[in-house]
């Protein structure tokens, strides 16, 4: 019994959460991933680009919501978010035109692709005030919970309790649905190859015949799709507000690199691990050794490693680590 | 010809002096931060403030006939520097001899260092709370009308004793506001036999706090005490506490009562409680009359600006000399007992007593009661949400 008490808490405060912030964060990482395998550049506006989705996909919802179309029991952000991918599509193959293709022309060495997607991250970061304003947006609607604290309770007799939220289990089904669909394109489709191998050798690819235009045009549109996704289903979760999918920034690029800038199936991993280990390694793990060991074993302290201040740090320190221990990533990154 | 100039000249120079001494206004600063974090209560603030100088003015009978101007500056609540400026150009340019500010308590501080003492200037805030300011040398000039925080977590902690609260998780915002508020919360509640399991600090403006509020869970206690702001992460630890089923009652210290919490969390948030500055006094009732007469919008920190204003005038008074130096040590005089007592619109009988040598003990629109070093005890209204609403319990 106290052996499940003790798993319920780890659950309830540790796997759960993480669970679904490592699913949002790998569907941040795959549209980072993605640009840089195809674009070989490191696409600062990604986050701006994932609120500038999830706020048309918010403009969307709120005209549903004023005819009193709702998504009964799932928030109607889901309605609602194709027309945001639509729209997100549209604005990165506009960006694309006017900004990157210039460069690509040019043959611009990947630093300055870098300075002129964080021009770009400006630009999305005021349209996106202008339109929306800097305030905080309740997205989700419908019912708030799969179940309560208080129904595991009574359900399982238990002492603690595990609550999992609607949003929660949305962002971890639709992150499996994103990443085997992905995946199947990638790897089945004529198209997906052809991406693969563009990435892989931009040369060899255009003497086979690829069109390197189309496969631009395919990365973005995968990017931006998958930026609205994993911006929604954080906005869902958590709450919308323009400055926190900046902040975003640093746990999506730390998951990308971490797991091999280029690689889709490290971009997952990694956006996993750095969930788990900004949850895990800031987490007070004194309840669950209370419930592991015999009574008066009870530590005093916490037991927690770091203080909750330095969640962020942790997401610097496994950068660095991994920076200097293996650059390429646990996958080896750099193609897809 | 050159006497007769220079005769002429020394003349007009002492008629000007003497007539500017009979007639010359009484300027004083109003130094709040008209932009910035708080500038949506500065306008009100400095309009409280006004309607006192003006009640005092219309009188007629402030220091024989003087009239009382203000001066407005901005402090900009979060820069020292700019604040200290504005208001070295009040003193030195405008001639101001008191100051009603400043607002935040980083500014009023830096103020209250670099020019207040360095001029010799009184300064009365409405809004300054920091425990620090109680403790900085002020050279007797330094006073506020807003009780200090660490007054707040004597009384939050006398709440939680009353409620049979044994131990608290505690969780502030990450600036000196919170930390200053969870330090005097857990410093009062431990010498009342209490016990704070943890005190961790959160950053505003995240999406996320499940690792904060993890941590939280861990250490658990009877309840969590959340120093925060209502429209920031405080809310977003309340709402995650409540979705992981960690906590069930909430302790609200000012920063977190507001109309907009119930509403955002709803029926969950009932039974729980917390205090905000606040006095039932008729005061508070006439202050709220006056103003809406006089078309002013009351909000936060109303009711102190108009008192802090008003003391300084009550001061003068009875020092009969608007210089900082002579009225410094009146202010605590009519602030507190004995003499007649004064409410909000009867300066003009305040002043009446004081021109003929008499004591008053002005309470004000916030109850004011200078304590010790110059600052109001405060008196705090003990709220409980009930059916998603803030009510009042009581009056402490």
């Amino acid at each position: 019994m106290d052996i499940l008490n003790a798993l319920a808490v780890l659950f309830n405060f540790l796997v759960i959460p993480a669970m679904a912030y490592g699913s949002q964060l790998a569907l941040g990482a795959l549209g980072v991933t993605l640009v840089y395998g195809v674009l070989r550049f490191s696409n600062f506006a990604h986050g701006e680009l994932m609120a500038f989705g999830t706020m048309t996909t918010i403009l969307v919802m709120w005209m549903l919501q004023s005819v009193g179309i709702t998504g009964g029991f799932l928030p109607t952000a889901l309605i609602a978010m194709p027309v945001g991918i639509l729209v997100a599509v549209l604005l990165a193959l506009g960006t694309d035109r006017l900004v990157y293709k210039f460069y690509r022309k040019q043959k611009s060495p990947p630093v300055i692709f870098l300075i002129g997607s964080l021009a770009v991250m400006f630009f999305y970061n005021g349209l996106i005030r202008f339109v929306i304003g800097p305030e905080d947006q309740n997205v989700a609607d419908g019912v708030r919970f799969i179940f309560t604290a208080g129904d595991f309770k009574r359900w399982s007799g238990l002492d603690e309790g595990i609550a999992f939220r609607t949003t929660q289990g949305i962002s971890i089904l639709v992150a499996i649905l994103c990443v085997a669909a992905l995946f199947w394109f990638l790897n089945k489709t004529k198209t997906g190859k052809s991406m693969r191998a563009y990435s892989d050798n931009e040369n060899l690819a255009l003497l086979s015949g690829v069109n390197p235009e189309r496969v631009v045009v395919i990365a973005w549109v995968l990017a931006a799709s998958l930026a609205t996704i994993a911006g929604t289903m954080y906005g869902m979760d958590k709450t919308f507000k323009p400055f926190i999918y900046l902040q975003l920034l640093l746990p999506i690029f730390a998951s990308a690199i971490v797991g091999g800038l280029g690689s889709p199936i490290g971009a997952v991993v990694g956006g996993f691990i750095i969930a788990f280990s900004e949850i895990a390694v800031t987490f007070a793990y004194k309840k669950v050794i209370g419930y592991l060991t015999p009574g008066d074993w009870v530590p005093d302290g916490l037991v927690q490693l770091l203080s909750t201040d330095y969640k962020f740090a942790v997401s610097f320190a496994i950068l660095v680590v991994v920076l200097l221990v293996r650059p390429t990533g646990i996958f080896k990154g750099q193609t897809i | 010809m050159k006497k007769i100039l220079a005769a002429l000249a020394a003349t007009t120079l002492m008629t000007s002096a003497a007539i500017s001494a009979a007639h010359s206004p009484v300027k004083i600063g109003v130094i709040l931060g008209f932009t910035g974090p708080i500038e949506s209560l500065t306008p009100t603030m400095a309009a409280s403030a006004e309607l006192a100088m003006k009640e005092v003015t219309d009188s007629g009978k402030f220091l024989e006939g003087a009239e009382v101007m203000p001066v407005r500056a901005d402090s900009t609540c979060i820069d020292s520097a700019a604040a200290s400026a504005a208001a070295e150009r009040l003193i030195t340019a405008e001639g101001v001899t008191a100051i009603m500010g400043a607002d935040c308590s980083g500014v009023t501080g830096a103020i209250l260092q670099n020019v207040a003492r360095a001029n010799g200037i009184v300064m009365i805030s409405p809004s300054a709370t920091s425990p620090a300011l109680s403790d900085a040398e002020d050279d007797g000039l330094f006073f506020r009308t807003a009780p200090s925080d660490a007054r707040q977590g004597d009384v939050l902690a006398d709440v939680l004793v009353e409620k049979g609260v044994k131990s608290a998780a505690l969780t502030y915002t990450n600036n000196d506001y919170g930390k200053g508020l969870a330090d005097s919360i857990q410093a009062a509640f431990e010498a009342k036999g209490g016990s704070i399991t943890i005190s961790a600090a959160h950053e505003d403006g995240k999406g996320d706090y499940s690792a904060e509020v993890g941590a939280l869970a861990q250490a658990g206690g009877d309840v969590l005490i959340v120093a925060g702001y209502l429209d920031q992460g405080g809310k977003g630890i309340i709402q995650g506490a409540l979705d992981a089923g960690a906590f069930e009652t909430f302790v609200l210290p000012d920063g977190m009562v507001g109309d907009s919490l119930p509403a955002a969390i709803g029926a969950p948030l009932n039974g729980s409680y917390g205090t905000i500055a606040g006095s039932e006094n008729e005061g508070a009732e006439m202050f709220q009359k006056l103003a809406t007469d006089a078309g002013v919008k009351t909000d936060t920190y109303a009711a102190e600006s108009y008192d802090a204003a008003a003391l300084i005038m009550l001061a003068m008074q009875a020092a009969k000399s608007a210089k900082s130096a002579d009225f410094k040590d009146k202010v605590m005089d009519v602030a507190n007992a004995p003499g007649e007592k004064i409410l909000p619109g009867e300066l003009d009988k305040a002043l009446e007593i004081l021109a003929s040598g008499g004591d008053i003990d002005y309470v004000g629109a916030t109850a004011v009661e200078f304590i010790g070093n110059g600052e109001s005890g405060g008196s705090f209204r003990q709220i409980l949400v009930d059916g998603e609403k803030i009510t009042t319990e009581k009056y402490r």
